[in-house]
């Protein structure tokens, strides 16, 4: 059988969700953020809920998130994407609010809004990319980095002695009793996309029901920053990044 | 169990040639083409299309979204 006679309409099985845009993403080659974007995409495409969907987008590599995913979005200050996300599904309580953000938004900078958001048990998703680094600025040290790895503020390795330990904040914020499904995931293999996308679906439809807030972490890599292709970059994070940061849910009530 | 073909298409202008689908291929169909896209990336290609089982795994890691995938029963 001949390649043309399998490429037919009839016979597509998988492809580019209709939610995500055109336009060509600005994300380094083999950024996970493609591949989150993408998931997050297709969960919104198969609920249907396109048109009530409104996205926080944070400052670093995903600040252009606007660009990709075609739903409605708001640009927060850095790290007060969980603040403005409060706001919004307080005022629009029918739709689905989400903030997507990345370690040195999140963990760092923005580290008071998004504990204090899941404690009062905002009605939102968070979703949180931990690559270790601060990648858009040029792979400095983030509270995620790794005890003894070298980034360009830390090239001497990271020195928990001067610099403190790596912030596990996903297991802090599965402590708080406004959060209702805590999950760490990664995106590196074909499974791993799978189950993201398993989990996505849960986040999205807990806070669809206003349940509590959802928190995703994806255990990310940022090739770029770490000065590695892209499919080293997975490799190195299954060796390094997943014993300090293990897979699984946390908490799913 | 039956037997499946497939076939991908990539979106070669916005390939970036990162690599992550021919790693996740899991009977080697994809390489990285010799030739390089209009932003100067080896675009992945079918090097080896009689393989394709139609899996959809290159697609799944697809940062980009640049590949769709085909596939029919035998």
């Amino acid at each position: 059988m001949d390649v043309k006679d399998i490429i037919k309409k009839e016979n597509f099985v998988y492809g580019k969700s209709k939610v995500l845009t055109d336009n060509p993403m600005h994300y380094c080659p083999g950024c996970t953020h493609g591949v989150v974007h993408k998931v997050l995409a297709e969960v919104i495409e198969e609920l249907d809920i396109q048109d009530k969907t409104i996205g926080v987008s944070p400052v670093g590599c995903a600040v252009l998130a606007y660009n990709y995913l075609d739903i409605d979005w708001h640009e927060a200050a850095h790290g007060r994407a969980p603040a403005l996300a409060s706001a919004i599904n307080r005022l629009y309580p029918d739709k689905f609010v989400f903030t997507y953000q990345g370690d040195g938004d999140l963990a760092s900078i923005g580290a008071a809004e998004i504990m204090h958001a899941c404690n009062r048990g905002e009605k939102q998703l968070t979703i949180f990319i931990n690559n270790a680094i601060y990648g858009m600025t040029g792979g400095q040290m983030a509270p995620t980095t790794l005890e003894g790895m070298k980034t360009a503020t830390s090239p001497y390795g990271r020195n928990v002695a001067l610099h403190g330990y790596p912030l596990q904040i996903t297991e802090l914020i599965a402590q708080l009793p406004g959060t209702c499904y805590v999950t760490r995931q990664s995106a590196h293999t074909p499974g791993a996309v799978r189950k993201l996308k398993q989990a996505m679906l849960k986040a999205v439809k807990n806070t669809l029901e206003r349940k509590g807030t959802s928190f995703i972490e994806v255990v990310a890599t940022c090739n770029s920053g770490w000065k590695q292709s892209p499919v080293d970059s997975n490799k190195w994070m299954v060796e390094n990044m997943f014993p300090k940061y293990p897979l699984g849910d946390m908490k799913d009530i | 169990m039956a037997k499946s073909r497939g076939a991908i298409e990539v979106d070669v202008e916005k390939c970036k040639g990162c690599a992550l689908c021919k790693e996740a291929c899991p009977t080697k169909v994809i390489d990285l083409a010799k030739e390089v896209n209009g932003k100067g990336y080896n675009y992945a290609y079918m090097a080896n299309p009689e393989a394709c089982i139609g899996c959809t795994s290159c697609a799944l890691v697809c940062p980009d979204s640049v590949i769709a995938v085909y596939k029919v029963t035998l």
